[in-house]
């Protein structure tokens, strides 16, 4: 049977990918950020998972405001990064894992989650930059890959609630997946941040403190509020935090912090990393 | 019923009434994830916004290069900051300008909001 092995939460800020390609991993403006990664490289080495279930956003790559799905599952044999419109290096295409795809697919809908099926996905920084911080290297990755797309774009978003539920669902869905595989979930964004209007600069430091130390033992905390309230809290685009509750729903349980960081500013965000594993209640 | 969201300060949630107004404008901007409709625009960008159907209220906020009023005026961030990379504003940029700081006081913002 499948076996979830751990929960990685991180940020996904653009300028990460051209920090990576320039090779400013000492630099000190970025040291304290890319520090936080060898641990959850080590842990990774260990663990040796096969496939990583990604929760993201996409930033207007894949999906237009013509069509936007709330949830959308890959369900590809490969999936494709490509020009952004800003500038930052291209990664090589990610493998997908189909059969997963329509198990989750299969039982996610039986669960009553409605999601958007999709057999061509464009992934984009916030699916492609953390696979980079994860795994390290010229691309080649060592997991197969299931991303799962959380509107940000559009309000009404998901409630927090409803995404830690489809967190559990995928969660659920995963450990009912006959093979032998190793999955680890993955959850990217925030933490605090705002780009627009002029609350533009906003971080929340005590909240996204606080949100990292709930999270493992009680997400609920966070779960639980409106999406009015945590836009407030952590910024319109410290939403992104949906993308963490979604992947703490899928480990289950009781969970434990392995590792964590977090360093202001990277770019205009206060940026975060976890590793979770579960742990007996 | 359109139902409007809470109100926070300093901030314009991209919802219906937005996705509504702006659709043209970040219709546009999407389509420059392609270098070529990128280089288009640079070339003339009255025919390119035309071709769109962005409005007049649009096209004076993008000759202006003002952020907060290609918000007001429907625009999402998301796309929006395609148009930004065209004309080399990055992320600081935009805040210092949204903020009314100059780039170097909004960076520091940023650096005290982590002490």
């Amino acid at each position: 049977m499948a076996r979830i092995v751990g929960a990685i939460t991180t940020s996904h800020i653009p300028a990460i990918g051209k920090a990576i390609a320039r090779n400013l991993h000492e630099d000190p403006y970025w040291k304290p950020f890319f520090d936080g990664y060898p641990p959850v490289h080590r842990w990774l080495a260990k663990t040796r998972p096969d496939v990583a279930v990604v929760f993201y956003n996409d930033h207007g790559l894949n999906f237009f405001l013509d069509k936007m799905p709330t949830f959308a599952l890959g369900a590809a044999p490969l999936y494709r990064n490509a020009d952004e419109g800003w500038g930052i290096p291209t990664l090589p295409p990610f493998p997908g894992d189909p059969r997963l795809s329509w198990h989750l697919i299969e039982r996610l809908v039986d669960a009553e989650f409605d999601i958007t099926t999709c057999q061509e996905m464009l992934v984009d920084h916030a699916f492609t930059i953390p696979m980079a911080l994860l795994w390290p290297g010229n691309g080649a990755w060592p997991v197969r890959t299931v991303p799962v797309c959380i509107n940000t774009v559009q309000h009404p978003l998901p409630s927090a609630l409803r995404c830690y539920s489809l967190g559990q669902a995928v969660g659920r869905a995963i450990e009912s997946y006959p093979e032998d595989v190793r999955v680890v979930v993955i959850g990217t964004g925030g933490l605090s941040h705002q780009l627009d209007g002029e609350r533009a600069g906003f971080i929340n430091k005590a909240f996204d403190t606080q949100f990292m130390e709930r999270l493992p033992g009680d997400p609920l905390w966070a779960a639980r509020r409106s999406i009015a309230e945590l836009v407030e809290l952590t910024g319109t685009q410290g939403i992104e935090l949906l993308m963490w509750l979604a992947a703490r729903g899928a480990l289950g349980g009781t969970a434990a912090t392995v590792h964590s960081n977090y360093h202001i500013p990277i770019s205009n965000t206060a940026a975060g990393l976890m590793l979770m594993e579960r742990r007996a209640a | 019923m359109l139902r409007p969201l809470p109100a926070i300060p300093g901030t314009t949630l991209f919802d219906g009434v937005q996705a509504m107004k702006g659709y043209a404008l970040n219709k546009m901007c999407y389509s420059f994830n392609s270098a070529a409709n990128r280089d288009e625009f640079k070339r003339d960008e009255n025919a390119y916004c035309a071709r769109y159907g962005v409005s007049a209220e649009q096209r004076e906020a993008i000759r202006r290069r003002d952020v907060l009023a290609l918000i007001a005026a429907g625009g999402n961030v998301y796309y929006l900051a395609k148009l930004a990379g065209i004309l080399g504003l990055d992320v600081q940029d935009l805040g210092a300008q949204q903020t009314g700081m100059t780039k170097d006081a909004f960076k520091a913002k940023l650096v005290a909001a982590g002490r």
